[in-house]
């Protein structure tokens, strides 16, 4: 005779030292397995939108670094663009390539980050997040070099970038570009064949093929579903045609798959970013635009492959200097909508693994 | 590849780790070397080059620059400047996103270096217009060509004066220049 | 039998001091010294333990640990201790009275009495028991009981199933340990923790790696560190045994918890580290530094060596953690049992020559690397193997 047991209902609250920003989550247990989870978010909503309406298409940029802030140059590349489609404007090379440049260093500190956060959440008592962190440094070091702020730089403008790099910036890119690999092939060495990571994420919160591609899931989570589907190769945008570089797609779609996929774009990205330095020509950086420009009325959507996924910028003018709408697309917000079909069934203890392993961000899936 | 090489290998990078040299930075005894192009938050302004226009305050995405002018009765000729009364940045809603500066038309605002302006009381996170006047002038190179181009470092140079910090040239233009400037490129 | 000098030398200076009716107070005031002695440090090494690990763990991380408070931060633990007294004491209105103040009491106490049986020098111990290790297996299962009691006292639905899960942890991970030292026992003929000591020719972990691996692995689930520290993990939900402990209550816990590494790594060098002799050399050779430096040298060696595995591995989960110790921990510690028996069957003198005692090791290595291959063939069938399941794809870019 089965023993009648109730589920209990525990609040995951929005302060917890790993969900990753102020997530909360309602989860109903049966025991220690998981029977139900209500995901409750907003509490990072600040109106980014509205507050767009309100703001010069030069003065949005400032918003859209805050969206995701561990990826900002990409953020304003997806913003930037939406806006020179909407004008029509023409980027110089040189601002093509710089802004390549930029995006790729960023996607490799905000892989940094989500690796270094998701082995922290399985229990590495912080070891890898100090190795990640340390390397992260050094890309914001750079960051500030080029544009004066390390997190939310506002380097991108409508028609190109803001100003020209220092001279001194690229020999520290160049070291950089020496060192890095190095440094996460002691990482990889550190946890990809650690057994007790292994034997924790392998397996673990499979996200199928299916349901990943029913849910618009997009980014490294998708990859790692089996899909080779990357905005940089299907819709190439800037000058991401001309450059050489591998898609690391996964076969499970588990979290150690997840996981993977991201410590080798990083190798991708470095790989990107050495190209862009051997073939960067001369010229301005930055279309001659006025501030107050005054769009045609109309729409345009721009889409990036932004460390989350697409992040795409839907901006509807009417022709005066601020646009009359603008929609975000936020990947990490639409990465949340499996996330039921992929708890169920696991134990409390994968909880933490599995959104760990999403690598969502809160500034985005709130705005 | 036996069980628990993984773990091995692990335990041998942890190790190699350790003889490492640190990358604390002992603040605040040492701190970590700025950039000169970094955003701080003591701006410099330069109240001879200052003409009042505003622009600052039109393109901050905030609105936090407070500017209450009146006509001055100077310089009525070339079109009168204007006497600031306020001049008001409020830092605490500042977020440093370098958009005034880039607006000057005149060069007389600039980013500064600092970034320890945390007080008390809100109501002290405002820049009035003496301390302005008063402030080091030490401006970072943050979408200054001209002082990147003479090397300047806000941390460890001198003050820069008023006439030094522009983008014009100090010598005027010839008619030729000016020619070429004002009738050819039209 | 090793004669306990430093008592019977205490024990003149006592009865140099008083007169002759009152010897039985020397022998007291004797007990009392060395007691003293040994408490004190444990409790000093304990402190200085925590600070150790955590500048030690800034060092592997590349960061300095805390440094701030008095010189090289060496008054870390005093500000620690501070804080925890002067906080605020709380007892949940649904604590059972008795246990609630138990439960912390009984984990400091049951460390603290193991130490009395640890030889730290060359005759410099408080007791020598000759069932001195069954006395250090049987001791720390107070501290197993006291955290359910804890668990249970604190009138938390939670606290309760945390120690629930903890206690059943702690339970499954003592028969590995204590199997493991059946080999040990067993190369001594003795339960005596001095005469184990005097009967290591060669130290024991050259003589028994299985034992040693099984041994200090169980001991660190038993310590509830790394890669067992589930219990303290905040992804889980369940927060453990100590939630409604704050203050000096839970200043208690924690003491209990790393003053058990101390121990742990005090009884590591008596049985496999040769205790208080040089490790390197014969024992009737000229030892090199005095006893009771090498042994404060080993203890924080194998507190060197817990910080390093706490610095390096993520935690395993708790049917992990289960499955580990019966499926693979037991099955080594018997293996290691038995082919321990089979050589002392075959060469039945306590006192073996150096050539046989090499021919051991031999024999225990290969039975170990051995059982590490048949483990690894087991788990690749099990399927848990990193294979290489992301591939790099070379896509051509649409050129739209």
């Amino acid at each position: 005779m089965a023993l009648p047991s109730e589920s209990i209902t525990i609040n995951l609250g929005p302060q917890h030292p790993s969900t990753h920003g102020v997530f909360r989550i309602r989860v109903t247990l049966d025991g220690e397995v998981i029977q139900d989870i209500e995901p409750i978010f907003g509490y990072l909503h600040r109106g980014t939108e509205k507050l767009a309406e309100e703001r010069t298409y030069t003065q949005i940029v400032t918003l859209t670094d805050r969206l995701d802030y561990t990826s900002s140059m990409i953020n304003n590349q997806a913003y930037v663009m939406a806006t020179e489609k909407l004008a029509g404007l023409e980027v110089p090379e040189r601002g093509q390539y710089l802004r390549v440049l930029t995006a790729e260093l960023q996607r490799v500190a905000s892989h940094l980050m989500g690796i270094g956060f998701f082995l922290q959440d399985l229990g590495a008592f912080g070891t890898p997040l100090m190795y990640c962190f340390r390397e992260r440094e050094r890309i914001l070091d750079l960051f500030e070099m080029i544009c004066g702020a390390r997190v939310t730089v506002s380097y991108m403008r409508p028609g190109g970038v803001n100003q020209e790099p220092p001279p001194e910036f690229w020999p520290d890119l160049r070291d950089l570009l020496l060192d890095l690999p190095n440094y996460i092939g002691e990482l990889e060495r550190l946890i990809t064949e650690n057994e007790i990571v292994v034997a924790r994420t392998k397996g673990v919160g499979v996200l199928p093929r299916k349901l990943a591609i029913d849910s618009s899931i997009s980014g490294p989570n998708l990859r790692a579903s089996g899909v080779p589907w990357d905005l940089r190769k299907a819709d190439p945008y800037d000058i991401y045609s001309r450059m050489d570089f591998d898609i690391p797609v996964g076969s499970n779609g588990d979290s150690y798959d997840r996981f993977l996929v991201r410590v080798m774009e990083i190798h991708q990205s470095l790989r990107i970013v050495e190209q862009c330095v051997q073939q960067i020509p001369d010229g301005p950086v930055r279309a001659d635009v006025p501030y107050f420009f005054r769009p045609p009325a109309g729409d345009a959507y721009a889409h990036v492959e932004a460390s989350k996924g697409e992040l795409g910028f839907y901006l509807v003018s009417d022709g005066s200097i601020a646009p009359y709408r603008c929609k975000i697309r936020a990947p990490s917000f639409i990465n949340l909508t499996a996330l039921t079909e992929m708890l169920l069934g696991w134990k409390v203890a994968d909880l933490m693994v599995i959104f760990g392993s999403l690598d969502v961000n809160m500034g985005e899936v709130d705005r | 590849m036996p069980y628990g090489f993984g773990i091995a290998k692990g335990m041998l990078v942890t190790l190699r780790n350790l003889a490492r040299k640190p990358v604390t930075v002992q603040y605040p005894e040492q701190r970590v070397e700025q950039h000169p192009r970094f955003r701080g938050e003591d701006f410099v302004w330069y109240e001879e080059r200052c003409t009042g226009c505003a622009s600052c305050a039109k393109y901050c995405p905030q609105g936090i620059i407070k500017i209450v002018t009146t006509p001055s009765g100077e310089q009525t000729q070339e079109g009168e400047k204007y006497k600031l009364e306020t001049f008001d940045i409020e830092i605490a809603r500042c977020m440093f996103c370098g958009l005034c500066v880039e607006a000057c038309p005149y060069d007389a605002l600039h980013m500064g270096t600092g970034f320890e302006r945390a007080r008390p009381r809100q109501s002290d996170l405002v820049i009035t217009i003496e301390e302005l006047k008063a402030s080091a002038k030490r401006p970072s190179t943050w979408f200054r060509p001209q002082l990147q181009n003479k090397k300047y470092d806000p941390a460890t140079g001198e003050e820069v004066s008023w006439q030094d910090v522009g983008r014009e040239s100090t010598v005027a233009p010839t008619y030729d220049e000016m020619r070429k400037r004002w009738v050819d490129g039209r | 039998m090793e004669s306990n000098t430093l008592f019977s030398n205490l024990n003149e200076i006592y009865l140099g001091l008083l007169p002759e009716s009152l010897s039985w107070a020397a022998f007291l005031g004797t007990g009392f010294t060395i007691i003293l002695i040994l408490v004190n440090a444990l409790l000093m090494l304990t402190a200085f333990g925590t600070y150790m690990e955590r500048r030690v763990l800034g060092r592997f991380q590349t960061r300095l640990g805390p440094n701030r408070v008095g010189p090289f931060g060496l008054l870390q633990p005093l500000a620690d201790l501070l804080k925890l007294i002067i906080k605020e004491d709380l007892r949940p209105v649904t604590a059972d009275r008795l246990t609630f103040f138990l439960a912390p009491v009984l984990m400091v106490t049951s460390m603290l009495v193991v130490v009395a049986v640890v030889p730290f020098g060359n005759g410099s111990f408080l007791a020598d028991l000759n069932i001195g290790v069954l006395y250090l297996v049987g001791i720390p299962t107070i501290a197993t009981v006291s955290i359910f009691l804890g668990g249970w006292g604190s009138g938390n639905r939670f606290a309760l199933l945390g120690a629930a899960r903890a206690v059943a942890m702690l339970i499954s991970y003592e028969v590995p340990m204590i199997v493991s030292l059946a080999g040990v026992l067993i190369l001594a003929g003795s339960m005596s923790l001095v005469e184990v000591v005097e009967a290591q020719r060669l130290p024991f972990i050259l003589l028994q790696p299985l034992a040693f691996f099984v041994f200090i692995v169980s001991a660190s689930a038993e310590m509830n560190r790394s890669p067992f520290d589930l219990m303290e993990a905040e992804s889980e939900l369940t927060a453990g045994f100590h939630t409604e402990f704050s203050g000096m209550r839970f200043g208690l816990v924690q003491l209990a918890e790393f003053g058990e590494v101390v121990i742990t790594s005090a009884i590591l060098s008596t049985l496999f580290l040769r205790g208080w002799e040089n490790p390197f050399i014969p024992s009737d050779w000229q030892q090199v530094l005095p006893a009771q430096i090498w042994f404060i040298g080993k203890v924080l060696f194998f507190m060197f060596i817990f910080t390093w595995i706490r610095a390096t591995l993520p935690r395993m989960r708790i049917d992990q953690v289960m499955a580990f110790a019966w499926k693979v921990l037991f099955p080594l510690a018997l293996i290691n049992m038995f082919v321990t028996a089979a050589l002392v069957v075959v060469w039945p003198d306590p006192n073996p020559t150096y050539t046989q005692l090499w021919v051991m090791v031999g024999v225990n290595w290969t039975v170990a690397i051995g059982c590490l291959a048949c483990f690894t063939r087991g788990l690749e069938r099990h399927g848990k193997k990193p294979t290489a399941s992301v591939q790099l794809v070379q896509m051509p870019a649409e050129v739209s």
